[in-house]
């Protein structure tokens, strides 16, 4: 496994989508290799900040209107 | 016909995660509710059909993708059917320097990007074309796996996979461009060590 290999497939890795030897193969990789260690961690950081910035909460308006649809008691507020 | 109650119990406590979705597939406020409350209704008329035991997110996600496409797509004449350049592998860690030599003293990359307004992000995400919009929103936000991702959005599991990591290297390009407008990288402090 070299850089560009474990590069190629750090989305899958990092996704669970790997088979267990290509995993292992990788993980080897990584713990060889700091500069793409720290590559693979930066993509689980980028992955955090934007699951923590892209964040919404539903607006107890619509909460309400659906509950009306379906002729149920709205949630509390 | 479902019992409401039961129906509420169970599909309720997704709609803040339906509604975020909602948001960034239609860009703004009154559609996205409009989109959350369809996909109530529709999920509730098929709640029969529901098989419990089934992966009820997943269910919901697929009506709030099938509602999007059909009703909201439909008011463009025709679906969006964009292709992006390919970027390379760890676009934006390359270009925030991550790859040269480690210095200690240097602010690590991650900072940047927690240094970037919750609203430039919503917009890149919200700046991709549909398609890989849809399948990064299901994967980051949502964390579907490829095969779930396939059959809410009933392309193959290639398809997907192209689409995530495409999407995402685009995402990032745009969240480059943000950082190099404002100026935001790693920087070296000039005092620290002397």
């Amino acid at each position: 496994m070299d850089c560009d290999h474990a590069m190629h497939r750090v989305y899958e890795y990092l996704d669970g989508e790997l088979t267990v030897w290509r995993r292992r193969a990788i993980a080897k990789h990584l713990d060889e290799c700091p500069p793409c260690a720290d590559g693979f961690y930066f993509e689980i950081e980028v992955r955090r900040v934007i699951v923590s910035k892209c964040k919404e909460q539903a607006p107890t308006e619509l909460r309400a209107k659906i509950a009306t649809a379906l002729g149920i008691e709205p949630p509390p507020a | 016909m479902a019992d409401p109650a039961q129906f509420a119990e169970l599909a309720m406590p997704f709609m803040s995660a339906l509604y975020a979705a909602a948001l960034r597939m239609t860009r703004n406020p009154t559609d996205a509710e409009d989109l959350v409350q369809e996909t109530y209704l529709r999920a509730y008329r098929g709640f029969d059909g529901f098989r419990e035991g089934t992966n009820l997110k997943a269910w919901l996600y697929k009506i709030l993708t099938n509602t999007f496409i059909n009703q909201y797509r439909a008011r463009k004449r025709r679906p969006e059917q964009v292709d992006l350049d390919d970027t390379e592998d760890f676009y934006l860690f390359r270009r925030l320097g991550g790859l040269e030599a480690a210095d200690a003293t240097r602010t690590p990359e991650s900072e940047v990007l927690d240094a970037m307004p919750d609203a430039e992000v919503k917009e890149a995400l919200e700046a991709l074309p549909e398609q890989f919009r849809m399948a990064v929103i299901l994967a980051d936000i949502e964390g579907f796996s490829y095969k779930e991702i396939a059959e809410i959005l009933d392309v193959p599991i290639g398809t997907v996979m192209s689409r995530i990591h495409r999407g995402r290297r685009q995402l990032q390009k745009r969240l480059w461009e943000y950082a190099e407008r404002n100026n935001l990288r790693p920087r070296v402090d000039s005092t620290a060590g002397s």
